[in-house]
Order: C-alpha cells, then structure tokens, then sequence
C-alpha cells in the first residue's frame, strides 16, 4: 500500500458532519447532492418494482386500483423531480463547471449550499406525503382531478415539487453568471468544453420554465387549500389551461435531463475516440437549439384532449423540428467515432449504449409527434417505452458514464474496470428487455396506468418484469463497487484517462480551490492529436 | 467597513470586486427574469379567461374600487422614485440621504399594503372572495368567481413580494445606517432596487388589467 | 472575465435626478391618461390603449430606474429573453382556445 503522507484535498480538508453541511466548496456539494439523489433513485425504483410486480399478472393482485395509481404517480414524481432533473447538473456539473473552466467555485458558493437545502426541504415534504398515504393523480397533477376529487394528499406533494423547483432555478442561475462571468483567461466561449455548452443550454430552460410550473402547481394548491377555482370547469375555468402552463415547463423538463447527459456523451466519445469532437460548433449550437425549441413543442401531449386541431399541427410541426438538433448531435458524435482510435472502457460503453438507446427513443417520439399515429398510441405503453429509452436508456446511461469517468477526479480512486463493464452490459440487457417489449405493448393497445390488463398481453409483460429486475441488479452494482473502491480502489493518478480538459490538469483528488494558480487557455477544446494516449490503468 | 473608498474585498471565487459586482449583477437579472416567467403563467390564466369571457370580467372589474387602485399606483410609482433616488445617494456616498430614501421606500411600501388590506376587507365583506362564501349578483357570477380568483391570485402574490420586498429594505436601512454602503460599494442597495422596481413595474400591468375593465359604462 | 480596477470601484453611470424626476412625472402622468382613457368607450381599442400605456411606463421604468439604458448588452439580451419567452407562453397558449373552434363540420 502507498506510504505516502496525504496531500490535502477538498476531502480531507475539513473533517466532521458541520464541515459538510456547510460547506461551500461546489465539489462537496456535488458529494452532498449525489447521496441525496442516490437515494432518491432507488426509492423512485421501489415504486417501479411494486408496479412490474403487479403487472406479472394481468388480474388485480398485488395491489389495489387506487395504491396503484398512487404507485405510478410517486415513481414519476420521485424519479423526475428529485432524481433526473438534479443528476447530472447537481452532481457533475457543480463538481466539474468551475473545474472545467478554470475558476476556484461558482459564483455563488452559498446559493449553490441555499440549492441543496431547498432540494431536501422538497424532498421531504414529498417524502412525508408519500408517507402519510400518497399522491394519485399521477405526476402530472391533471385538473379537475387534483384539484377537486382526489382525496389523497395533493397539497403536500405540490408544496414539495414547488420548493424543489426553487433548487433547480438557483443551480440554473448560478451555472448562466458562472460560465458568463468566470472563464478563466483565453478560455472563449468556442473553447468551452461541449459538456459546459449542454449545461448553459440546461440552465436557460430551468431559468425560463421552472417558474412556469412553480406558478402553476402553486395555482392547483390555491385552489385545493382556498377554493380559488382557476381550472374549476364549473366556474368556466379550462382544464386545458393547466395543461398548458404545466407542460409549458414539463416538456422543456425532458430537455433538462437529456442535455447534460448529452454533454457527457461528447466528453466520452472524444476521449475513447483519441480524436476532437466532429462539428464543435454545431454540437454547440445544437445544444442552444434545442433549448429554444423545446419550448415551442409542449402542447403534443395534448393531442387528443380535445385542443385546436390548428394549434396542434403547429405544435406537431414544431415537435418534428427539435428533433433536428438531437440528430445533429448523434451525426456528430458518429463522425467523430469514425477513424478514431476506439476503446470500450465502461464509459465509453455507456456513451456508445447512450447513441443506440437515445436514437431509438428520439425516433419513436416522431411517431408521438405525428398526430395521426399518436391517436393510437397516446396514453398507451408506446409513450412509457419512448420516453424510458430517452430517460433510462439516455439519460442515466449519460450519467452513469459521467459518473465513472470522473469518478478517479472525484475520489481519487478507480473503479473495477472489468466488473463495471459486466454491469454496464447487465444493465444494457436488462434495460431493452424491460421497455422494448413496451413498445410492442403499446402498439397492441395496452393502456398505461392501468394496473389490470388483458390476458394476452401478459406475456410481454413477464417479459418487462424479468428485465426489470436485470435492471436493478445492473443499478446495484456500480453503487456498491463505487462504495468498495473508496476503500480498495487502485489509486487515480491526475488523469487516467489522459482526457482534455482542465480538470484533468488538478490532482485526483482536487484541492479544495482547484487551480494554485489560474491557468491561462490557449488550445482548443478535445486537442486529442497533441495529446497521445500512454498507458491507461486498467484493474 | 469603512465608507470610504480603500480597496474593496471581494469574496474568495472572484478575481477582484469589479468581477463579483458584475456576477452579482447579472445574477439579480437572471432572477427577475425566473419571476417574470412566473408572474407569467398567471397572466397567461388571465389572458385566457379574458379574452373567453370579456363582459363578465368587466362587470366584476367594475366591483373593483378604481380610486385606491389608482392610489396606489401613484403610491408605488412614487416608491420606486425613492428607491431611485437611494440608490443615486449610495453612489454618490450620502449615508443621510441613503437612509431617508430607503425608508420612504419602506413608507409608501406600507401605504400600499395597507390600502391593499383595506381593499381585501371590501371584498371579505362583499362576499367577493372566491369559494363558498361567494355571493355575486348577475347571471355570469361563476365567470365573475373566475376573475376574483385571479384578482386575488395576482394581487396577492404580488403583495408578497412587496413584502418579502419591506423586510429586504429593513435590512439595507440597518446596513447603510452602520455605513456598510460607500461608492465604491453599494451592490446590494442596486441590486435590491432591481427587485423593487420589478414588483413595480408587475403592478403597472395589474393596474389596467384588473381596475381599468369596461370603466366606460 | 476579471476587470484591472484595482480598488474595486466600479465604473457605472450615475443617473443625474432631473432624469428620475422626469421620469416619474412621466409615470404619473401616463397612469392620469390611461384611467381618463378608460372612462370612454373605444370598444376593442381600449385594451390596446391601455396595454400600450402599461408597457411604455414598464419600459420607462427598465430603462431609466433600473438602468437598463447603461447596462452591458448582455443585459439586453437576459431581459429581452425573458419578454420573448413570455410571449411565447402567453401567446401559443391562446393559440388553443382561440383557435378551437375555426371551423365548422
């Protein structure tokens, strides 16, 4: 074992539960957000298993109609709002932002701390009203229903979704200031690395939509608490208006999870590829497209509640048109592949089960956008399938990868190699198995949130439960070799990867003011040709 | 800290003060745009129902009192000159006039929320609050119930922000009388002006969207 | 992005009184026409008139109160945002109920 004194880094700087509950280094906040949404995650799973439990059969048998619902309404609630949307940003892009562009912290160290708190402060208000019986009006909050007939508790789940949302605006605000306003010196916006891009893109949508929906959910408390009937149909009042101002946000939402994930995928693939990044300004630039027409699409949930069949061929034109960037991206990311000199480290499994899984989701989401087809298929377990390639497939692939690739910068240590690139793969087999069938599901006419099906449908749905459980064993096992590595993990040296990058230039792991000095750019972003792969450790 | 102007700290992410004042400025903005944003879909509520229901939202306008409402927009139009004028003393050092401004800002501020509860009584002893003790007359009193639950919706979340906005003036009264505020830094007294000339301008909209519906009749 | 001012002070414009006093006369005097406007009848102008009033006094007050006229162009930009993007919620949400029933069958 190394004998070696231990340099001080931003882990051992500061010891005791006061040094990390109030702390301000954007790297132990990263730590703190990254237990939290752990958590979170296998929590929002839990919900998941009961619901594939229950659908192995096709009659009632688990559980009632009504736990059911409420099953269905926390996996989304808890995996939306306090899992996907923190993940990536909270985690690795706090740790990685200052880093990356050569600043000391963000630039606003104690709202980065205020962030987290607000996080939990909403977590546990939801937490308590998942407790003391539940919430089943699915996370969509539908009026009338949330508003008049559900008599679970709507008020305390709206309440926490509100207060969460106020982490997400606080994190979005301080990645715009912090990108704007603290790139260290020659570092020009086009030499940004891409994963920086991907999350000053995500933090223009928090800023813009998560007020939107903070207004609206307060607005379906108000009229729950005091009958300030907004969306009361009896008064006059449009339930279509809630939709509208709830998906305002809860499209660009999807947008939030996948971008991030979208900048770890350009890190992944140039740095397994040895070759810089094909068309940085459009990856780039794509990242704003899609940011800017994400916002234009949302009424195509709404296809079929009865909305203007005008504005909804505006809507499905537009819904054609974000596509568009997100191709872009996966064109890009293949032409950088292509005579690169490829590696299958477990990142770069996930970045490369990220394109096949995104794109098969992308896709399917052009069926949903063509209005003749999403008649059939809205609302049935098409829609599940298509969106769990784009936020399991996609977007927690992306952060698993991220995770292990930074994850010698963040402790200092590696993970088993050879065991992460079983579970990637378990996790690959596990994932398709359990959400492709969905798609056949769907197509057939299986509704979703329905816990009763017909018989015959249940043979793809053994099929989705036996992946589902493939799944969660592909989950387990980088959380417990993770764990395990902390302790008996070889040691990382500065970069075991030998990325680009600044913050591969900082020791594993990094002092607590990252940089002694400022450094000074003057190469542009993934310069892989002047940067030769010598021995990567492998265990 | 002394008021005036040695070198200014700066905190320790900064490169020097000019940086922070310029992060902390773009940050003010960044906020107020989540809160136009927010403000927003209520408004988008508001467009909505007004333009589907056009004669009831005028005839339950009419209910509103058009005297204190234009009171009040004088009142906080003239809130927002103080605060202008404050922020103008903490640029130019005047620790004295810094103060009086800022709690002539706290001042009219209370002026506003005051004629604000005495409206909200109005309206309890009208039965014009929405919910079970609404009782309105005219054939189109559900739509009237859907106007009054914006009113209050809107106005009442714009009363607390001036709220929240009288606790931030509480605080700048207490620092700038201790001196903490010099030309060469006045960051929160700006920035807080930011924020209260926003809750203003939220009300230059409310004003004529609310009070001023069919006034003709 | 950081600045050589050694002593932290930072160059910004001072905005003279006569134009805040101006300003505010201005205010007063657009809130007076707006609620004289409002007493006669111009049918469907007199949102227009009113929503155009609302703005200019909103747009007096971004550029001289909250010196929007001497702030850097990425301010500009930040609240130009948001005003596109308050549009854009407003205006394609009535797109629906607007629009619901155009046609016929």
């Amino acid at each position: 074992m190394e004998t070696v004194a231990p340099r001080r880094d931003y882990l051992n700087a500061d010891y005791g539960v006061r040094s990390w509950l109030l702390t301000v280094d954007h790297k132990r906040i990263g730590l703190l957000y990254l237990g939290s949404i752990t958590l979170f995650f296998f929590l929002g799973g839990l919900f998941a298993l009961l619901i594939r439990l229950e659908l192995l059969t096709p009659g009632p048998d688990l559980v009632s109609a009504d736990t059911y619902n409420k099953l269905f309404t926390m996996h989304g609630l808890v995996m939306i709002f306090f899992f996907l949307v923190p993940s990536i940003p909270s985690v690795l892009g706090n740790f990685l932002i200052p880093m990356m562009i050569g600043a000391r912290d963000l630039a606003f160290p104690r709202i980065n701390l205020l962030s987290w708190y607000v996080f939990i402060v909403g977590a546990l208000f939801t937490l308590f009203a998942m407790v003391t019986g539940g919430v089943d009006t699915g996370w969509t909050f539908y009026t009338p229903f949330s508003t008049m007939a559900s008599n679970t508790n709507v008020i305390p789940t709206a309440l926490g979704v509100f207060i969460t949302g106020f982490s997400s605006i606080l994190t979005g605000l301080n990645f715009i200031v912090t990108i704007h306003r603290m790139r260290a010196p020659g570092l020009t916006w086009f030499r940004l690395p891409l994963f920086v891009w991907a999350h000053y893109a995500t933090s223009i949508i928090m800023i813009l939509g998560t007020p939107v929906l903070a207004i609206t959910i307060l607005l379906v408390g108000l009229e729950r608490a005091f009958h300030l009937g907004i969306f009361d149909p009896a008064l006059g009042g449009d339930p279509l208006l809630f939709q509208h101002l709830f998906w305002f946000y809860s499209h660009p939402a999807v947008y939030i999870m996948i971008l991030p994930s979208m900048g770890v995928i350009s890190e992944l693939i140039t740095c397994f590829s040895r070759k810089r990044i094909f068309g940085y300004g459009f990856v780039a630039a794509s990242s704003l497209a899609i940011a800017l027409l994400g916002f234009l699409v949302w009424a195509h949930h709404m296809f079929v509640t009865g909305m203007s069949v005008y504005a909804a061929l505006i809507f499905s034109f537009l819904s054609f048109a974000v596509a568009i960037p997100s191709a872009v991206k996966v064109f890009n990311w293949t032409a950088t592949l292509y005579k690169g000199s490829v590696s299958f480290e477990a990142p770069m499994l996930y970045a490369l089960g990220f394109i096949g899984l995104f794109t098969i989701g992308g896709l399917t989401g052009l069926f949903l956008a063509t209005t003749g087809v999403d008649i059939h298929v809205t609302d049935t377990y098409f829609v599940v399938a298509h969106f769990h390639y784009i936020m399991v497939g996609g977007a927690i692939m992306g952060y698993l990868g991220g995770l292990h690739f930074w994850w010698p910068k963040i402790s200092g240590r590696m993970y088993p190699e050879t065991l992460a690139k079983v579970a990637a793969l378990i996790l690959f087999i596990g994932f398709n198995l359990t959400f492709f069938p969905q798609f056949v599901l769907g197509y057939l006419g299986m509704p979703r949130r329905y816990h009763v099906y017909p018989p015959e449908f249940q043979v793809l749905n053994v099929m989705s439960t036996a992946g589902a459980s493939i799944l969660g064993v592909g989950y387990l096992l980088p959380m417990l070799y993770m764990l395990w590595s902390l302790r008996y993990g070889a040691l990382a040296g500065a970069n075991p990867w030998r990325a680009t990058g600044l913050e591969w230039t900082t020791p594993s792991p990094p002092p607590t003011e990252n940089f002694p000095q400022t450094p000074v750019v003057t190469q542009e972003a993934y310069d892989y040709e002047e940067f030769p792969l010598q021995e990567v450790p492998v265990v | 800290m002394s008021s005036h102007a040695a070198a200014v700290t700066h905190q320790h992410q900064f490169d020097d003060a000019a940086q922070q004042y310029e992060a902390s400025a773009l940050g003010m903005w960044v906020f107020l745009v989540t809160e136009i944003m927010f403000f927003g879909g209520v408004f988008t509520a508001y467009v909505a129902y007004r333009s589907a229901y056009p004669e009831a939202f005028g005839h339950a306008s009419n209910h509103l009192d058009l005297t204190w409402g234009g009171i009040n927009t004088v009142v906080l139009i003239g809130s927002s000159l103080t605060m202008a004028l404050a922020v103008h003393a903490s640029q130019i050092g005047k620790r004295g006039t810094l103060v009086t401004c800022l709690l002539l800002t706290m001042l009219l501020g209370s002026v506003f929320l005051g004629i604000k509860a005495i409206e909200y009584a109005d309206k309890f002893h009208h039965g014009l609050v929405p919910g079970p003790a609404f009782h309105y007359q005219g054939a189109d009193a559900h739509q009237a119930e859907l106007f009054f639950s914006l009113y209050f919706a809107m106005t009442g979340l714009h009363a607390l922000h001036m709220i929240i906005g009288l606790g931030g003036l509480a605080v700048l009264v207490r620092q700038a009388s201790r001196g903490r505020f010099s030309p060469a830094y006045h960051t929160p007294v700006e920035l807080f002006g930011l924020y209260w000339h926003f809750v203003d301008i939220i009300w230059i909209f409310l004003f004529p969207l609310l009070y001023l519906v069919e006034r003709h009749t | 992005m950081s600045s050589a001012a050694a002593e932290g002070h930072v160059s910004e414009h001072v905005v003279s009184l006569k134009i805040y006093i101006t300003i505010f006369v201005t205010l007063l005097v657009l809130t007076g026409v707006t609620v004289l406007v409002a007493t006669i009848d111009l049918g469907r102008l007199n949102v227009i008139v009113a929503l155009t009033i609302a703005v200019t006094k909103a747009v007096l007050v971004l550029l001289y109160f909250m010196h929007l006229r001497y702030s850097p162009r990425l301010t500009w930009l930040v609240t130009g945002a948001a005003f596109a993007w308050l549009a854009i919620l407003i205006g394609l949400t009535i797109a629906d109920p607007l629009t619901r029933s155009l046609l016929v069958h």
